[in-house]
């Protein structure tokens, strides 16, 4: 057998034999998708409305039709517009639409109770839906690429960018530097191997485990969480591809920062995980984000990876329209690896 | 005889601390070379340089005729190197470990079993052990396997009897000893100084600094002279006592007995006397025979003040 | 030895790991002031014992006292009256000398009227008053090895328990170790000390040698050797642990 293959051979023993990280390697990245997917959502269902009208129209009553029929409201009926303070106090609903016609114009107004935000926001947002379609109000919105707007689908790109990060960033690191903290490390140096083989050794049973993880996720986000499957899965993986072989580098990068392995978690945790998860745009909207901030992100490279499966998953835009963050993280892999390399065959 | 290793002025620092200062020695073909010195005396950062990991700051070291730093690609291919910890994988197999290390030479188990069945024949009755389960003797015997698999010309050894008691100790020794016939030249560190007895030649390092470099039995050769074993009921006593007399230049415990380093007017009937005289009673002076710990405790004497 | 004259008796101790036995019915007594020296190979269940002595663990069968404390019972008063200095942990490098002292002062439960007057008492007898605020890892290994045996002490225990004291040490430092143990003894500080140097189990009083789990030989080094026909005691341990089964 060559030399790279027993050093490859030999940390798919490390990875296998630990079951204990193995389980929770393999099962993490379905815990997540199936939480973030379904149990913590920020998609409102069965808003309470009651509707005020004063004069029963065409229009008003297509409007009551289809809130009665949309699958987002439980319609409570119709009530006096003096009532509906009363209803929303004892919780009985949670928005009121008081619809007046005049003059043949039918004007609208929502009242909602906002104890809950995010509730108030939704219905407000889903009840202008319904009314402004069908009024001549001039203002027309719709709501593209996720009509429905599931969150859920939002958060795939997120959860694949912490996962990658996770797996190939920490487990990485951890394994080099425990090498280095047993000695064995100068046990491999000392032999005639190159150094670009003891890496590659290393790297590549991780890219490895990633793909496969990668090909649970997917699966995962296609079939359960229902992602529409018409944009490019091809583009999906390549993307997705790049942005493991980046994490990998930056696994590499924490392994020569550090000498041992509670700092190798404690780096990857603070100067990656967090931030993934806080700046990545994962969470909170990078626009959001006061311009500092904003410019910070941009060296975060999940921020690319996210914004990429974004345009990719669900707004269902081919390679083309990817091809500044691929750029991005192409060139970070290549300072990252360059960096390292020199670093790695330097002697002390 | 060629040299196999020659270690000419190497200094090393890390950061304000110098680890080595001008260190100079060579080491022959076929030698059992031993390093002796305590913890932190440089033994280990002189390994690493041999080994080709560390670049000395000034000086340089010739392994096989090769510099360790432009040639160490050809030289990670001579030298068989066992770090001071035992560095093996301890959640891979015995034959794992060995046929891993076998496989970054280039070589098999095969190829070099009858020079490491010696040592390796009690762990093949259980190649499927992890490592890590092993006992520290057991465990040494791997680490040792692992190092000669691809049958180095020199073998580096760094404190491989620390932490291993005494009779797993006398074996390694003996092992080692075995694979002289092979032709090999081993480089031993220890900071056990009865060990020194067991090579051709040894360095006595403190401090960075290489203090004497020679056979074991030319080092102590003259130590005897002025040398006394001193025994009493109350060694306490007695040890205290020999400190106040102008006669003693230095007087330590030595196993049952205090050595005592006497100037020229040491006369052990008058010491006795004298002693008798403090009140130190049943004392008994006769020559002693000087070792290796003798000599380091007199060389490094002054620094200890 | 009477009763008042004992430090740590034990009898019949007993610790087993599931079906492993790793001490097995060992029994003996160590006098006031006594230097006893615990040798044993690898894995013969020197570190269970030291344990079970020294009220970190509990014995699966048998009995014995430590400072008049039951080792079945009493760990806690156990604790509180022995001394503990091992060569892997001793001090806090980043600390002074002063620091390290007052610390374990305060983990010994002295009060803080007592913590200074021995704190002052210990630093007059190391001659280290010059050097109370210089960093532990900036002071010689020699320096530091009486630190460590003068913080083991500083509550003047009954019995201070010494775990391979002086391994890696060079043999001057070594000795010099051995020096403030005899004078320990001497003040009537009861010394229990495991060691790998053979050379000092000959400043022991009595030495025992314990072999898979059990004491093989127990006496003063004059008479193992006598008995042994051997010349050092590196012969006798070697003699005695030749035929030990287990390793770690």
């Amino acid at each position: 057998m060559n030399i790279l293959g027993s050093l490859i051979k030999k940390e798919a023993i490390h990875i296998t034999r630990d079951r204990r990280t193995m389980f929770i390697t393999l099962i993490m990245p379905l815990v997540l998708l199936l939480l973030f997917g379904f149990a913590i959502s920020t998609e409102v269902n069965d808003v309470k409305v009651a509707v005020a009208v004063d004069k029963h129209t065409d229009t008003t009553r297509d409007i009551i039709q289809a809130l009665d029929v949309n699958s987002y409201f439980t319609f409570e009926g119709i009530t006096e517009p003096s009532e509906v303070e009363l209803l929303l106090r004892q919780g009985k609903i949670d928005a009121a639409l008081i619809l007046r016609t005049d003059g043949g114009a039918t004007t609208y107004q929502i009242i909602v109770d906002a104890s809950n935000p995010t509730v108030a926001q939704a219905a407000v947002s889903y009840i202008s839906g319904v009314v402004e379609h069908r009024t001549s109000s001039p203002v027309i919105t719709r709501t593209l690429y996720n009509p429905q707007m599931k969150s859920s689908y939002n958060f795939v790109p997120g959860i694949m960018g912490m996962i990658f990060i996770l797996i190939c960033a920490i487990m990485t690191s951890v394994s080099i530097v425990r090498e280095k903290e047993t000695g064995t490390m100068d046990l491999l140096l000392v032999s005639p191997v190159r150094p670009v083989s003891i890496l590659i050794g290393k790297l590549v049973p991780y890219f490895i485990l990633s793909c496969i993880i990668l090909a649970i996720m997917l699966t995962m986000a296609y079939t359960v969480l229902g992602l529409p499957t018409s944009g490019s899965i091809f583009s999906v993986i390549a993307v997705s591809l790049i942005y493991i072989i980046l994490s990998l580098s930056i696994g590499l990068l924490i392994s020569t920062m550090v000498d041992n392995q509670v700092s190798a978690l404690i780096v990857s945790a603070m100067l990656f995980l967090v931030p993934v998860i806080m700046l990545s745009g994962m969470i909170f909207p990078i626009d959001n984000m006061p311009l500092p901030l904003q410019g910070v992100s941009c060296i975060i490279p999940a921020r690319w990876y996210i914004a990429a499966m974004r345009k990719l998953m669900i707004q269902q835009i081919g390679l083309e329209g990817v091809i500044t963050e691929v750029l991005v993280m192409t060139g970070m892999i290549l300072v990252l690896l360059l960096a390292q390399l020199g670093k790695f065959n330097s002697k002390k | 005889m060629s040299l196999v290793a020659e270690i000419r002025d190497v200094s090393k620092s890390y950061g304000n601390i110098q680890a080595l200062s001008e260190v100079s020695f060579s080491v022959e073909e076929g030698e059992m070379f031993g390093l002796i010195g305590p913890d932190g005396a440089g033994k280990s950062t002189l390994y690493r340089l041999l080994a080709t990991l560390l670049v000395p700051d000034s000086g340089s070291l010739t392994v096989m005729g090769h510099d360790t730093v432009k040639d160490y690609r050809l030289l990670r291919r001579l030298i068989g190197y066992m770090p001071e910890r035992f560095s093996l994988y301890p959640d891979l197999s015995i034959s794992e470990n060995l046929n891993f290390f076998a496989s970054l030479f280039g070589v098999t188990i095969k190829d070099n079993y009858e020079l490491i069945a010696p040592i390796f024949s009690q762990l093949a009755k259980f190649p499927d052990r992890p490592a890590g389960k092993l006992s520290g003797g057991m465990k040494q015997k791997l680490a040792l396997s692992c190092a000669l698999i691809h049958r180095p010309p020199i073998l580096l050894l760094d404190e491989p009897t620390t932490g291993v008691d005494a009779v797993s100790r006398s074996e390694f020794w003996d092992m080692l000893a075995s694979l002289r016939k092979h032709g090999i030249t081993i480089l031993v560190s220890t900071s056990y100084m009865d060990e020194a007895t067991r090579c051709d030649r040894i360095a006595m390092i403190d401090h960075g600094r290489i203090l004497r470099t020679d056979t074991p039995e030319r080092l102590v050769a003259g130590l005897d002279e002025n040398l006394y074993n001193a025994v009493a009921p109350d060694m306490f006593r007695l040890l205290s006592g020999l400190r106040t007399l102008p006669e003693v230049i230095d007087c330590y415990t030595f196993g049952a007995a205090l050595h005592v380093v006497g100037t020229n007017a040491f006369s052990p009937e008058d010491i006795v006397r004298k002693l008798a005289g403090m009140g130190i009673e049943g004392v008994s002076i006769y020559p002693a025979k000087g070792v290796i710990e003798d000599l380091f405790i007199k060389l490094t004497r002054n620094d200890q003040q | 030895m009477t009763n008042s004259n004992i430090a740590i008796s034990v009898r019949d101790l007993t610790k087993c790991f599931g079906t492993f036995t790793a001490v097995d019915h060992i029994s003996f007594d160590v006098g006031k002031g006594e230097i006893f020296g615990f040798l044993g190979a690898n894995g013969a269940g020197k570190t269970t014992a030291m344990r079970m002595l020294c009220g970190l663990s509990y014995p699966t069968s048998g009995s014995g006292t430590v400072t008049g404390f039951n080792v079945c019972t009493e760990g806690e008063q156990i604790k509180r009256h022995i001394g503990y200095m091992s060569q892997r942990f001793s001090l806090y490098g980043d600390l002074t000398v002063a620091q390290n002292l007052r610390l374990f002062s305060t983990i010994y439960g002295l009060t803080d009227g007592e913590i200074k007057s021995r704190m002052d008492i210990v630093m007059k007898r190391l001659d280290m008053e010059g050097m109370a605020d210089a960093r532990v890892k900036s002071i010689p290994v020699g320096w530091r090895q009486k630190l460590a045996f003068a913080a083991s002490t500083i509550h003047t225990p009954e019995i201070v328990f010494l775990d391979e004291p002086t391994g890696g040490v060079d043999p001057v430092t070594r000795r010099k170790f051995w020096e403030l143990i005899y004078q320990a003894s001497s003040e009537g500080m009861t010394v229990f000390v495991t060691t790998h140097y053979l050379d000092e189990a000959e400043y022991c009083n009595r030495v025992s040698i314990m072999v898979d789990g059990r004491i093989a030989a127990l006496n003063t080094p004059a008479a193992l050797k006598a008995r042994y026909h051997a010349e050092t005691m590196d012969e006798v341990f070697r003699t005695v642990a030749k035929n030990a089964q287990r390793s770690e």
